[in-house]
């Protein structure tokens, strides 16, 4: 079957600082030939997005909860990508750990915060990590390609969330009121996440995406384990011989990348204005398509867990400045995720002319020094 | 369950099963093409939103549902064009990349739409065309031959594929392409060229696919397309690869649309149970990939950027 992807790898320090500034460059020059197209005023539009995104307090929290999703799903896609194995999955993980943590709030008798919050937390991470195993298992025993999986369990995964939302897990009162919107009850408030700083908005899951960033950078470069991954993520044929069990490697890495995205999925949830699980009828209503834009976000930190902090924080930033600029300048907020598209494509175009340049870099190195290292524990953690 | 089998409702159900078929059917068709040259196309739903956006708002001004789809056949050659830059001359990651154009169509379609047009308004639909005789034979008439003239012509793309890419010059070069572009290249086929084609192709028949489900609907709104680009790709693995494939694969999902929505209207069916109806063809397709996997093989090339003699 296919190898999927691929090519992506680090790049050599230099160019990867170059890579993410050429990125905003492109996609900055862009937005100003739409905005002007529009007949919109691209300094006004700019001010406003930036004043948006990170002109205030206010803005500042907004921005940093809408991160939140990006980060988990970036780091878990990071995580499957070190592995060289492509997660397009993140949306319907998200909506696989929001379920089964909504269920466990709901279902479960009340209790105290101490015990509800780990609980839906990981329940969370299991909706995930089993949306995340099914492709997973399928590509390393079948040779599935795990493109097509994940999408398709996207497709699933949203008619799931609307079946339950609309039936067994619907709010009783909206069935006696005949609304039947199809939402749940008020979750137990339990499970609410806790706030922080004082603040009425702020709660504590951009806390939690920035802890699971440490924890998988730590997995990556500290652990055997991360060392597997990375090493079947650079060849697999080397890593057999090597006696690293492949399969169940590539497996666990698409679990781990989908349990990240099913606790994106459970914050959304327990750190909601409504505390429940609301649906529109697709994937996006719930997720606000942090399953594609975590992806975005991962590749602009270079697929490393710890630049991808900031990276989810300035697309975070992106996404509610946006709101600011279609308030200032008329043009709607959908230019933001029209501009993520074009940075992906940048950096996967520039991709291959890094990865040429850093084959030289280490073919010059390796003319230099005599002494061999470890094959594939190269590049490793203090890059991006 | 008794008002459903009755004729009337049968007849109905299946033609527009056909009818809901033709968007994946002819994105999956293009998307074939692509494949079989060893380009994987994960655009394919941006390249159908914008292809869509495109014809309904010519539609709207022009008022000719013709010179409309020919918009999203527009639309569809340019995104086909700056796909094949990203993924053959740039030598971008094919899957990623994809994203990159997806993301950008889903956005680019959405704020094109809320500025020029605002607020939904309908326009006009394909007019349905009787083939004489053949639409007067009872029950087959009505389900295959009172159709659209898009319908026709993208179940005239299968055979019309099968014949390029099988008994063509072109098509041998597609298929070397995919399967040992090394060996094409040094027999004088430029890799290139051949992938620059087959995305184009593919370019196209999205953007017209696009357009066509806009058109077909009357309407347009924000992600119109509910991911069927990219289930038009999964089709290509379902079908192996293959033209007839594809059309069995999107006419699998036409009919559970159809049905589904028969059901619904009849009440035969509530609104819940249907989602759990819409769930069996990606549940089969996720199936029928891994028979696929475990059978059939791949076009060798797929996925991989051609790079030569190093």
């Amino acid at each position: 079957m296919t190898q999927a992807g691929g090519s992506l790898r680090v790049s050599s320090k230099y160019l990867a600082y170059l890579v993410p500034l050429g990125a905003v460059g492109f996609a900055l020059l862009v937005a100003t030939i739409m905005l002007l197209a529009l007949d919109a005023s691209p300094i006004e539009g700019f001010r406003a997005l930036f004043r948006g995104a990170f002109g205030s307090t206010d803005a500042l929290i907004e921005t940093s909860l809408k991160a939140t999703p990006l980060l988990f799903v970036g780091v878990g896609i990071t995580i499957a990508f070190r592995a060289n194995v492509i997660n397009i999955g993140g949306e319907g993980q998200m909506v696989a750990g929001g379920l089964l943590s909504t269920m466990a709030a709901l279902w479960l008798p009340d209790m105290s915060a101490f015990i509800m919050l780990p609980t839906v937390l990981i329940m969370g991470f299991v909706g995930g990590a089993i949306w995340g195993f099914i492709p997973g298992y399928l590509k390393a025993y079948f040779g599935v390609n795990e493109i097509l999986s994940t999408i398709m369990l996207n497709v699933v995964a949203v008619q799931l969330m609307n079946y339950l939302l609309r039936q067994p897990l619907i709010d009783p009162a909206e069935i006696e009121r005949g609304t039947r919107i199809p939402q749940t009850e008020r979750l137990q408030e339990g499970a609410d996440l806790p706030l922080m700083f004082g603040s009425d908005r702020l709660h504590i899951g951009p806390l939690l995406a920035v802890l699971a960033a440490i924890a998988a950078y730590i997995l990556l470069w500290r652990t055997p384990l991360g060392y597997r991954l990375r090493a079947v993520g650079q060849n697999p044929d080397a890593s057999r011989y090597a006696g690293i069990p492949v399969k169940r490697t590539i497996t666990l890495a698409l679990t781990l990348s989908g349990a990240l995205c099913g606790l994106a999925g459970a914050v959304l949830v327990f750190g909601s204005e409504g505390h429940r699980m609301v649906t529109d009828g697709s994937t996006a209503g719930f997720t606000g398509s942090a399953g594609f834009n975590g992806i975005v976000a991962a590749l602009f930190g270079g697929l490393h867990p710890i630049f991808t902090i900031p990276a989810s924080f300035l697309f975070g930033g992106l996404l509610v400045g946006g709101l600011s600029l279609q308030r200032a300048v008329q043009v709607p907020s959908a230019l933001i995720l029209a501009l993520n598209g074009l940075v992906v494509i940048f950096v996967v175009s520039t991709d291959r002319y890094r990865q040429r340049l850093r084959d030289q870099d280490a073919r010059r190195a390796a003319l230099q020094t005599v002494e061999s290292e470890p094959a594939g524990d190269r590049g490793g953690g203090d890059e991006p | 369950m008794s008002e459903f089998f009755t004729e009337a409702v049968l007849i109905a159900t299946i033609a527009s099963g056909i009818r809901f078929a033709v968007p994946l059917l002819l994105a999956g068709l293009g998307e074939a093409y692509g494949q079989r040259s060893g380009v994987l196309n994960l655009g394919v739903d941006g390249v159908m939103l914008l292809g869509a956006f495109g014809g309904y708002y010519t539609v709207l001004k022009v008022g000719n549902v013709w010179i409309g789809l020919l918009a999203g056949l527009g639309v569809g050659l340019i995104l086909g064009l700056i796909s094949a830059f990203i993924t053959v001359t740039l030598k971008a990651d094919q899957g990623i990349s994809g994203i990159g154009v997806f993301l950008f169509g889903l956005g680019m379609s959405d704020l094109l739409f809320q500025r020029l047009v605002g607020t939904p308004r309908f326009i006009d639909t394909f007019p349905r065309i009787e083939i004489p005789l053949l639409g007067d034979i009872p029950w087959i008439g009505e389900m295959l031959f009172r159709q659209n003239l898009v319908v026709y012509l993208a179940f005239l793309a299968i055979p019309v594929s099968m014949v390029v890419i099988n008994r063509t010059t072109f098509g041998m070069k597609i298929r070397a392409v995919g399967e040992n572009p090394e060996a094409a290249d040094s027999l004088g086929v430029s890799v290139a060229k051949v992938r620059y084609a087959t995305m184009l192709i593919g370019g196209t028949l999205a953007g017209v696919a696009g357009a066509a489900l806009a058109i077909d609907l009357g309407i347009f709104q924000q992600n119109i397309t509910n991911a069927q680009g990219f289930i038009a790709i999964a089709l290509v693995y379902f079908g192996a690869w293959r033209p007839l494939g594809v059309m069995l694969g999107a006419l699998l999902y036409g009919f559970v649309n159809s049905l589904v929505i028969q059901w619904k209207t009849l009440g035969i069916i509530t609104d819940s149970w249907s989602d759990f109806a819409a769930m069996a063809p990606a549940i089969i397709t996720i199936l029928a990939l891994v028979v696929v996997a475990t059978r059939f093989r791949a076009p060798s090339a797929l996925t991989k950027p051609f790079e030569r003699g190093e």
